[in-house]
């Protein structure tokens, strides 16, 4: 009996230390499953999703707060992604966040019309537009997510949302016709 | 079509699979280098190699001389344009160029004056002993005079000069197979230019410093093989080989020529490098020779016109730019409705017209007669493997096909797609008639694109997360300076008895240096308050950065100057118990503050003149520093403060200077512990100015 107890005993407290030394050894910072969706989604920090900015959505969706059809620049395949990464089923895109656009569009000012207020600077999640008070702004193209927050607050509608073209570096073969299998 | 070609893969040295086809060369006679007449004008794109574009050095009007440099890039992998004829620059815009998108890119055009004038003088010196130049030097011409590799990949000839110090090459390999049907350019350079070709081959050598050189050729090309082994006999070089080995495609392929001659196999994913050797095509080692030797840039190349639709077939050289129409043209004509290729047969792509220009790359056009009716129709796959037996890099055609449809495209870059050189043999074989090649090049750019636009949103998270961390510190500050405000005040309430008695006791130095600061920082702060209502949120960062930069040396000095009482450089009871004394007695003897005593005068001047760049800081200190002199003016420390005063003064508009270049270069000194190298600094400096602007509009008033 007292064998027991004592083996028993000494066991819990090998184990105790053991486990111990593990969750300090191994301890995991932050959510990985967090960075692993904000990984899929665009980073276009539109908001369309009712959050503001892919990480908070990214939390929300790890915390199951949120759906994952809720983000119209990812699209289908956007979705199709976190249903895999997640085993959740793929919903269809929620026409309430907005529709999915497959053309590209960044951010134009029409700079003879800008006064310089500074609104779109503050709107501007990835601080990719440049100019000072009652100077005129302007788009830095290649850091522009499309995301169009830029639009609404604009006093004297400069802000065009103008499409993508495609050059020669963007250009991408098409797919074959397909034939019967 | 499949009948047509009968597939050469057992029993057969060098590389797996492969085919063997019909040859459709140019011999003699009819394969001679012929000079193509002089092109009206010329379309030269600003990229025509693999790496970063050229940006146009000239503008439109200029007149431009033959060889002269048009078009330049700062980028490592890159190769400069040169005019290849001599008249004026028409238009920089975008222009139709050879590529399978047909779409257009930016290219300079120069209209030709007919006089063909070269430069006066070359940019370097014609050398009558090229193996005399050092290999730092050649590099430097070879990429000056614009060289890529033209048997038709363009990658910039000097990079490939440039192994890097840790990398050990054993072998130069000249790449003289033509294993496409068709195409005879190389063959003709070789047969007409041997020592040329021979002639570079021994300076690539030396400057790779390889042991050995291997030309390779296949059977099909006895008469350049002869004409080479001439150059070698005459020419009293070093060990330079001629390994001639059987006809087959895609021997010409720069892993599979590898095999062929030294059996040895590139890793997957790897460079010839990796396993000691250099591959050059025996066209860019000619003009390599050319460049050193005569100073003279790429501006010409040997194009072959060839095929069906064709009237008069033959090898021309032609000057860069040229649009293919005058050779057509020069060529006689097409014979029926054609359907241009550039490149050959199996790798080359459809032109969308015959405007194009010919480029660095076009080693031939290729004049197909269109078809009325539409290729035999694709069937489904019925997988029979034959593709799998012609494959030259030993992959599984079938399968990446299935994943290509499939858009799996992570499993098909599993099956190593990247390893496929788009040769056709699978697509030739098929029974089906599926367009493999298009599944795996689909498959291709997919990937590329979706990794491009990962990188994007790498950098768009990046960017958001720190917009994120700059907003927060910006709060945080507004926060914290108003909690000290707050604090001040109730201090203010608390002690106004207090002040003079304890002014007796601190050390004057201390105390009023603190007091100082303190009221340079309310100042600037009340500043940075007033128009954050108007403005953005971003100048006042600023202001209170800079405030709070002049806050902290202006303690320094404190502390500095009274080290008998270190707790005074942050004890801000002291601070704001010698403010309440300095303003009372500022009031109390404005008129002995404003009399010429002289330390005070002084400080006043020095005050007056940092106000050019501080305006409203400098008046705050000028104000405080007038009171301390009225104070001290009656008290025991006179002598103390009179030196300390103007010495203090240059020390501030110092912080002052300090703080605003800080402020210019960073728009948030405070974030600035994440340096953010891509916020632009001309708008912190315009920001700044803008504010400085406003502050002194405000002053007066």
């Amino acid at each position: 009996m007292l064998t027991a107890i004592l083996a028993f005993g000494g066991l819990a407290v090998i184990l105790g230390i053991a486990l111990g030394a593990a969750s300090v050894r191994f301890k995991v910072e932050g959510d990985p499953l967090v960075e692993q969706i904000d990984a899929l989604l665009p980073q276009t920090q539109c908001g369309q999703c009712g959050y503001p900015g892919c990480r908070p959505y990214a939390e929300a969706i790890a915390g199951e707060q949120a759906e994952i059809n809720q983000c119209p620049p990812g699209g289908e395949d956007g979705i199709l992604a976190l249903a895999e990464l997640l085993g959740r089923e793929p919903l269809p895109l929620n026409p309430e966040n907005g529709v999915a656009d497959d053309i590209k569009t960044l951010a134009v000012i029409d700079e003879d019309r800008c006064i310089g207020c500074t609104l779109c600077i503050q709107a501007c999640p990835v601080d990719a537009i440049v100019g000072a008070n009652k100077l005129m702004h302007t788009v830095i193209e290649s850091e522009c997510t499309g995301c169009e927050l830029c639009v609404p607050p604009c006093p004297v509608d400069c802000i065009d949302m103008v499409p993508v073209a495609t050059t020669i570096s963007s250009w991408k073969w098409s797919p074959p016709e397909q034939e019967p299998t | 079509m499949f009948g047509l070609f009968k597939s050469g893969r057992s029993g057969q040295s060098g590389f797996h699979g492969g085919l063997t086809l019909p040859g459709h060369k140019l011999h003699g006679e009819a394969g001679r280098i012929r000079p193509a007449p002089l092109p009206d004008k010329v379309i030269l794109p600003l990229s025509q190699h693999i790496g970063a574009p050229t940006r146009a050095l000239v503008k439109v009007g200029e007149r431009v001389l033959r060889g002269q440099l048009i078009a330049d890039s700062d980028s490592f992998i890159a190769a400069p344009v040169h005019a290849s004829i001599s008249g004026t620059v028409v238009e920089i815009a975008p222009c139709a160029v050879p590529h399978a998108s047909g779409l257009a890119a930016m290219a300079i055009v120069i209209e030709s004056d007919h006089a063909d004038e070269g430069l006066p003088t070359p940019d370097w010196p014609a050398t009558e002993d090229p193996f005399s130049l050092d290999a730092q030097t050649l590099r430097e011409r070879v990429r000056r005079a614009g060289l890529v590799g033209l048997g038709g990949a363009a990658f910039p000839s000097s990079v490939k000069l440039n192994p890097g110090s840790s990398a050990n090459v054993n072998t130069l390999i000249l790449n003289g197979i033509e294993c496409e049907p068709y195409i005879s350019c190389d063959a003709a350079l070789m047969q007409e230019h041997a020592d040329a070709v021979i002639a570079g081959a021994e300076l690539i050598r030396r400057v790779l410093g390889a042991q050995e050189c291997l030309i390779g050729l296949e059977d099909n090309a006895p008469e350049a093989a002869a004409a080479l082994r001439q150059a070698i006999n005459q020419a009293d070089y070093g060990d330079i080989e001629i390994r001639v080995v059987p006809t087959r495609y895609p021997q010409g392929g720069e892993k599979q020529l590898i095999q062929a001659l030294t059996g040895k196999e590139v890793p997957r994913e790897g460079l010839p490098l990796d396993i000691g050797i250099v591959v050059h095509n025996v066209g860019t080692v000619a003009a390599i020779w050319r460049a050193i030797r005569y100073a003279q840039p790429l501006i010409s190349r040997i194009v072959t016109v060839n095929g069906p639709g064709i009237r008069q077939p033959q090898n021309l050289e032609v000057r860069l730019g040229t649009p293919v129409a005058e050779l057509i043209a020069h060529c006689g004509g097409y014979t029926q409705t054609p359907r241009l290729i550039m490149g050959g047969p199996m790798m080359g792509f459809a032109l969308s017209s015959d405007a194009v220009p010919v480029v660095k790359a076009t080693n031939c056009i290729l004049v197909e007669v269109a078809q009325a009716e539409p290729a035999d129709t694709t069937l489904p796959c019925i997988r029979c493997g034959e593709c799998v037996d012609v494959c030259p890099a030993n992959l599984l055609p079938q399968q990446l096909y299935w994943q290509a449809r499939a858009k799996a495209f992570d499993k098909a870059q599993e099956l190593d797609l990247f390893d496929c050189i788009e040769c056709g043999c699978c697509a030739q074989v098929c029974p089906s008639n599926i367009p493999l090649v298009q599944y795996y090049r689909y498959a291709k750019t997919e990937i590329y694109q979706a990794e491009k636009e990962k990188r994007k949103a790498d950098i768009a998270r990046n960017r958001h997360e720190f917009r994120q961390q700059r907003l927060e510190a910006e709060a945080r500050e507004k926060e914290e300076a108003r909690r000290r405000k707050r604090e001040a005040l109730k201090q203010k309430k608390q002690t106004p008895a207090a002040a003079p008695a304890s002014a007796k006791t601190t050390p004057a130095n201390d105390a009023i240096a603190a007091a100082i600061a303190k009221a340079k920082a309310e100042k600037a702060r009340r500043l940075a308050q007033e128009p954050a209502s108007a403005a953005s949120a971003q100048p006042d960062a600023i202001s209170a950065a800079i405030a709070k930069a002049q806050a902290q040396k202006a303690q320094r000095l404190a502390a500095d100057s009274g080290k008998a009482d270190p707790a005074a450089r942050t004890d801000q009871v002291a601070a704001a118990i010698a403010k309440a004394r300095a303003a009372r007695t500022a009031s109390a003897t404005a008129e002995a503050a404003a009399d010429p005593v002289a330390p005070g005068a002084a400080a006043k001047r020095k005050a007056d003149r940092a106000s050019t760049t501080t305006d409203p800081v400098a008046a705050a200190i000028a104000k405080a520093r007038a009171a301390k002199q009225a104070a001290s003016a009656s008290g025991d420390t006179a002598e103390a403060v009179a030196p300390a005063g103007p010495a203090a003064g240059k020390q501030d508009a110092v912080a002052a200077a300090i703080a605003q270049a800080k402020a210019a270069r960073k728009p948030t000194p405070e974030s600035a512990s994440k340096p953010h190298a891509k916020t632009p600094d001309p708008v912190a400096a315009a920001i700044a100015k803008a504010k400085a602007a406003k502050a002194a509009r405000e002053k007066p008033s």
